[in-house]
């Protein structure tokens, strides 16, 4: 941890970040989508846990807690409904369900 | 120069994360996601979070993907076919060339976080020292004090998401129609 700067957290978590974003906007499939999401929230925590530990207090870490209990609860509600939306529409490529849109 | 481990853990994270975007299979996607989940502890391990990296396999890498896999294996959804539309691979190279060059720029070459704060080393914690136990005991005692309120709500909140899903998940005989 010598010459880890907070710069290279803050690097690291911002790929990640993007790479969550390209995911939402080019996949179909929800799960995927949803997984995509996922991986945004964790680059937010790893921003959060590296402020936190470069100013020395743990505020940043209770909050990853927080998050990552909402993540939780989030991704049972997400996927219950993915799955309520598959009984009904036998599918969940997104490019299939544009009933709101046609 | 970072650390090595740093480096190795970044680069197996944004691997694992390029996977999950880009592999046409969910099931692959997943595995992706939990090595990639795995990375992002192993980071929490390198900034001392210990408690906080063991949380995140416990709970990410284990519970939330093992209920993605689940999900995904019940569904059996077909695999989509072919090639992506130009105008998808499009909007999903430029998106990410472009936020990927501003946060490069932002962290690496415009100086602004390392005149912020502490460029180079972290400093040595003597309120947050290595040891597991003393780690979660602090976030015990914040917890139980300072975000007594927060820990409340969060706890209400999973019963709201308990009641929600058995909710949402039972048959419901009207939409059988």
């Amino acid at each position: 941890m010598e010459n880890t700067s907070l710069a290279h957290h803050l690097l690291l978590a911002g790929l990640l970040f993007v790479l969550g974003l390209t995911g939402v906007l080019i996949r179909r499939n929800l799960l995927v989508v949803y997984m995509c999401l996922e991986l945004m929230l964790a680059a937010a925590t790893l921003a959060l846990v590296a402020f936190s530990r470069f100013n020395r207090t743990m505020d940043g870490a209770v909050l990853v807690f927080f998050v990552i209990t909402v993540a939780a609860a989030e991704v049972a509600v997400g996927l219950a409904l993915i799955v309520a939306l598959f009984r009904k529409r036998g599918t969940v490529q997104s490019d299939a369900l544009t009933t709101l849109r046609d | 120069m970072p650390d090595g481990l740093f480096i190795f853990f970044a680069a197996l994270t944004l691997g694992a994360a390029l996977l999950l975007v880009l592999s046409r299979n969910a099931v692959t996607s997943a595995m992706g996601m939990i090595l990639a989940l795995v990375g992002v502890a192993a980071e929490f391990f390198l900034l001392d979070a210990y408690f906080l990296g063991v949380l995140q396999v416990l709970v990410y890498a284990g519970a939330v993907m093992v209920l993605f896999l689940f999900i995904i294996m019940l569904l059996d959804t077909e695999d989509a076919q072919g090639a992506y539309p130009w105008k998808t691979a499009a909007l999903g190279l430029a998106t990410f060339f472009l936020l990927a060059a501003g946060v490069l720029w932002l962290f690496h070459w415009s100086g602004a976080v390392s005149a912020v704060k502490a460029g180079a080393t972290p400093p040595e914690l003597s309120a947050n020292p290595a040891e597991f136990v003393t780690a979660a005991k602090a976030f015990g005692r914040l917890l139980y004090t300072k975000y007594l309120l927060p820990l409340e709500i969060a706890g209400f909140l999973l019963l709201v998401a308990l009641v929600g899903v058995v909710s949402l998940s039972k048959d419901n005989p009207e939409n059988k129609a």
